[in-house]
């Protein structure tokens, strides 16, 4: 059997090269955080407490646009909903684990470290297999703390007039690239944009996240069953 | 709510999703429909935080004409579905976005 510190630093070398995205995200949050009015002390508690790039985003947004607390919490919820199947997906290969552990997995697991993980869990069987995914997390972890540091320090040079919150539609863009060579996904995609932005005003609470999403998932399942007829 | 609580707040919904899913959910859970229907949150969640940061100005009216973000997104999604590379698609955005904003 491998020692857990050789499958730790397995898991950070897998890791690794997945980091090269998320460095300009750790970047333009911090940077953003500063341009909102966070104080640079709650922008580096956030990256620690919350540690989750998209979640921490969409505070800033909401948290900028005036949105109440519960709403911000729901919408924080809802944007971390798309991980539950990674999670049980993985979870098989950990219910033998000490509860601290799974504590410890729970705050280090990110989309990152899951896809890479995943594949090493699966083809190995040794008892120690979780380090690898500690490994991952927590090479991610230190890349967010360091750019949202980064980000906090740049934040203070950078001029407004950059229009640098063009970066938080683009990140998110970013990530659905590959949704949109589906036509399924185009269409959610477009359908939950528009109630987004036309109900931007009208949806009480700033609540124009969940509606939207809950909009395009209702979209998303009739058209996949009337596919299947 | 203070800044702090609510950070603690957003901190523990995070947390608590990750923990649901990996100490109660199991994969037996989710059927076939179930995992079609979750591999589409994404693109049901994410628009709704683009399309209003693209579309509506600073105070929240729709704003069609002499807005640079929508070609700049455009061009993006192009890049970012030709290319399939995060950083590309950003990269192009924001390039495209100040070009057309200071030239």
């Amino acid at each position: 059997m491998k020692s857990n510190l050789k499958v730790f630093f397995k898991g950070v070398l897998d890791v690794s090269p997945l980091m090269i995205p998320v460095v300009p995200f750790g970047l333009i949050f911090g940077v953003l955080a500063i341009d909102i009015g966070f104080t640079p002390l709650e922008t580096i508690g956030m990256s620690l407490i919350i540690f989750g790039g998209a979640s921490q985003i969409v505070l800033l947004q909401l948290f900028s646009g005036g949105a109440s607390s519960l709403v911000i919490i729901s919408s924080v919820g809802a944007v971390n909903s798309r991980h539950l199947l990674y999670g049980a997906v993985v979870s098989e290969h950990l219910s033998d684990l000490k509860l601290i552990w799974k504590i410890i997995i729970s705050y280090f697991l990110i989309d990152q470290a899951f896809a890479r993980s995943n594949e090493y869990l699966k083809k190995n069987k040794e008892k120690n297999k979780y380090f690898h995914l500690i490994g991952g997390g927590a090479t991610c972890w230190v890349v967010w703390q360091t750019t949202t540091f980064l980000g906090i320090i740049l934040g203070a040079a950078i001029p407004e007039k950059l229009g640098l919150s063009f970066a938080v539609p683009l990140t998110f863009l970013a990530l659905l690239v590959d949704d949109f060579r589906k036509l399924i996904n185009v269409i959610v995609i477009l359908i939950s944009g528009l109630v987004a932005t036309f109900g931007f005003n009208f949806i009480p609470y700033k609540a124009y996240v969940i509606v939207a999403a809950l909009v395009g998932l209702f979209v998303a399942m009739t058209l996949t069953k009337m596919i299947k007829k | 709510m203070s800044n702090w609580i609510l950070i603690i707040y957003c901190g523990l919904i995070t947390f608590l999703t990750r923990f649901s899913m990996i100490a109660l959910l199991k994969k037996e859970m989710f059927n076939d429909r179930i995992r079609e229907i979750l591999s589409f949150v994404p693109s049901a969640i994410f628009p709704a935080i683009i399309f209003p940061a693209i579309f509506l100005d600073s105070s929240g009216l729709v704003q069609i004409e002499n807005n640079p973000k929508i070609l700049a997104s455009m061009i993006a999604i192009i890049i970012g579905v030709l290319s399939k590379n995060i950083i590309a698609t950003i990269v192009t955005g924001l390039a495209v976005y100040w070009f057309l904003i200071f030239i």
